[in-house]
């Protein structure tokens, strides 16, 4: 698939936060969105997911059907403090299409935690956990908002590795980033609004 | 689809009977309140007789209205409803597989529960499973409509006052055909022409509620 | 049509000429309605003197269905078209809807004590009016738990909507429970053909409370528009600060 955005302009609360935006992101692509505070960078991702409607210009994923081709990962990570890990991933494999591994729980460095409740999970753990929702159900785009936020260091190295990964297999990501992450092959810059 | 559908469900089942899911609560209230009723109306057997089903409606709807603020606050609030939004499955079934949780967690309690109080409100013991079942049906309604509420104030803090005020309009007509249904059940069964409309507003909220619930969400995540 | 006066500054500008119009159009039409119907108008010949609290009672009745209905069309024009405009006049209508249901049911209430001997009969346009006041104070509710404009403009629009089909339901409901419960002897008003000497001060009246509500409405959406105005004003502000 091919995420290509042309002239799209996004409005929160009667304010226009950007407009004329264009995006072209080939498979492969690692789409850096930098910008200050209230830039716009959660909307951007939030309007490409689908969740909020632009006020002008368009959207495109090729030929293909928004809801089964994206994952968004947000600032929350979706977990329920009764449900131990295994019971998360095998739910959104069920709900997002795809299959439920203990290896990519092993992947993400949780095999040991894998039959602990969230409630006991670390918030680095916990984001680890959402990691591992990309990796049970295969779909092409990701965005990320803050991906690395609560990761340490060798959190923050898998996700760099899994967006390397992700890209090399030919999919595209885009990621809402405060400090570098990764290669990009392109940086969108969105600056204060006018 | 089926399996996002299913996922959904035992999920939330799940949920709702582990630690802190609040399954409990309103068994616990639909009892306490059940019981102040002898205590203030007297334990006079006739009265208790014609004034015990339509009160345990009443208790019944009350205790549906307890559940509702969380329902889907917590999948706003942690990210769950983002998710719930990427699935090939419509959002309308997902929501109406969250409503059906629901109902075997919470309903189904709370009807079964309904065959001792009705009993204790001296309701003939051949007619109390009559009243727990009209019950049963019931309760789909009250989540129908319910999930409708809550999806409204989902992003409201201390939305329960709301949900109760924006909810308990749509409880008049399965409450008017299931009390009355339940009233009438001692002397002429279940299969009154009561039942039939109660069935009929149940179909109907339970079919309409989740698509309300789920338009209303949609803005909820925008 | 609708597009026409969903421009916001075009709307400024009529209602600028035509609040003050329909505000003194009301008061002439009260003026008129108020006297003819308490004091000229003849007495029932069954419910005698009390039954002229028809005359404030059944317009409010009117208008109490009439607003709501207003509202529904509003609020799908504000859903479908996402005119701003709408969801103003909707928001507005609102508390105007929601006085005139408390006073059909107050005066209901003053006028069943004489004819009825009770302060409150469950029948079934009484309850659905109590239906209908509950769903306008639940409007009203939501527009005021939800801080983003935008989007509590539209989840009032689907309660609305959703409402606007729960109230006949209630209806029929209502109904076919009181044929279980009818109590024997009930005096019904307006059931026979209405003599024309009460119907033309009825008539006066049911344009007076319209003439009210489209200066009331008036009057509250041009209030919201500054409101909007002085609110992006600020914005404008705190983002140049």
């Amino acid at each position: 698939m091919q995420l290509t955005i042309t002239d799209l302009a996004l409005e929160r609360g009667g304010w226009r936060l950007f407009e004329g935006l264009r995006l072209e992101a080939p498979p492969g692509a690692h789409v850096a969105l930098t910008g200050p505070n209230g830039a716009g960078k959660t909307s951007l991702l939030r309007a490409i997911a689908g969740f909020l409607r632009p006020s002008a210009g368009t959207i495109a994923f090729g030929d293909e059907d928004r809801e089964t081709r994206l994952h968004f990962l947000g600032h929350r990570d979706g977990l329920k403090a009764p449900l131990d890990a295994r019971a998360h991933l095998r739910f959104w494999a069920d709900l997002l299409g795809g299959e439920a591994a203990d290896a990519v729980l092993e992947r993400v460095g949780l095999g040991r935690v894998a039959d602990l409740p969230a409630r006991t999970l670390s918030a680095g753990q916990g984001r680890r956990l959402a990691l591992a929702r990309l990796l049970a159900s295969p779909r092409p785009l990701w965005l990320l908002d803050e991906p690395a936020a609560s990761l340490d260091a060798a959190g923050k190295a898998l996700l760099e590795r899994l967006i390397a990964d992700h890209c090399a297999d030919g999919g595209i990501v885009v990621a809402a980033v405060h400090e570098p992450l990764g290669a990009p092959t392109q940086t969108v810059a969105l600056g204060t609004p006018s | 689809m089926t399996g996002a559908l299913f996922a959904v469900f035992r999920r939330d089942l799940a949920l709702a009977w582990a630690a802190g899911g609040g399954a409990a609560a309103p068994l616990g209230f639909f009892v306490g309140a059940t019981m102040l009723v002898p205590l203030t109306a007297g334990p006079d057997q006739e009265t208790l007789a014609l004034i015990g089903p339509p009160l345990l409606w009443l208790t019944a709807a009350l205790a549906v209205l307890m559940v509702l603020e969380r329902l889907f606050q917590a999948d706003l609030e942690d990210g769950s409803l983002d998710q719930l939004m990427l699935s090939e499955a419509p959002l309308e079934l997902l929501v109406a597989a969250k409503g059906a949780a629901l109902w075997v967690a919470i309903g189904a309690p709370l009807a079964l529960a309904a065959m001792p109080m009705a009993l204790a409100m001296q309701t003939p013991p051949s007619a109390a499973p009559l009243v727990a079942l009209g019950l049963l049906v019931g309760l789909a309604a009250f989540i129908g409509a319910g999930l409708f509420g809550a999806a409204l104030a989902a992003g409201v803090r201390r939305g329960g006052v709301l949900i109760a005020i924006l909810v308990l309009p749509f409880f008049a007509p399965p409450i008017i055909f299931g009390a009355a249904a339940a009233a009438r059940a001692a002397e002429e069964g279940l299969f009154t022409d009561a039942f039939s409309y109660l069935c009929a507003a149940t179909l109907f909220f339970a079919a309409l509620g989740p698509i309300g619930a789920a338009a209303a969400l949609r803005q909820h995540v925008s | 049509m609708f597009a026409y006066f969903a421009n916001p500054d075009r709307f400024m500008r009529l209602s600028a000429w035509g609040l003050p119009i329909a505000t003194a159009l009301a008061v002439v039409l009260f003026a008129i309605g108020l006297p003819w119907g308490l004091l000229y108008a003849p007495a029932d010949f069954r419910q005698g003197e009390s039954a002229r609290i028809m005359f404030i009672h059944v317009p409010a009745a009117w208008w109490a269905l009439g607003i709501y209905t207003f509202m529904a069309v509003a609020s799908f024009a504000g859903l479908v078209w996402r005119h701003a405009l709408a969801d103003v006049a909707a928001r507005a209508a609102a508390p105007v809807g929601a006085a005139y249901a408390a006073l059909c049911l107050i005066t209901g209430s003053f006028w069943g004590a004489p004819t009825w001997g009770t302060w409150w009969e469950w029948d079934a346009r009484l309850t659905s009016m109590l239906v209908l006041f509950l769903t306008y104070v639940g409007y009203m509710a939501l527009w005021g738990a939800i801080e983003d404009e935008a989007r509590a403009a539209r989840l009032a629009a689907i309660l609305c909507l959703a409402g606007f089909i729960n109230i006949p339901i209630v209806k029929f409901s209502v109904d076919w429970w009181n044929s279980l419960h009818q109590p024997a002897s009930i005096l019904r008003a307006g059931g026979s053909a209405m003599d024309p000497s009460m119907m033309q001060p009825l008539l006066v009246m049911a344009g007076a409370y319209l003439a009210a509500f489209a200066a009331l409405l008036m009057a509250g959406m041009r209030a919201d528009v500054f409101r909007r105005r002085a609110s992006a004003n600020a914005q404008r502000r705190a983002r140049a600060a």
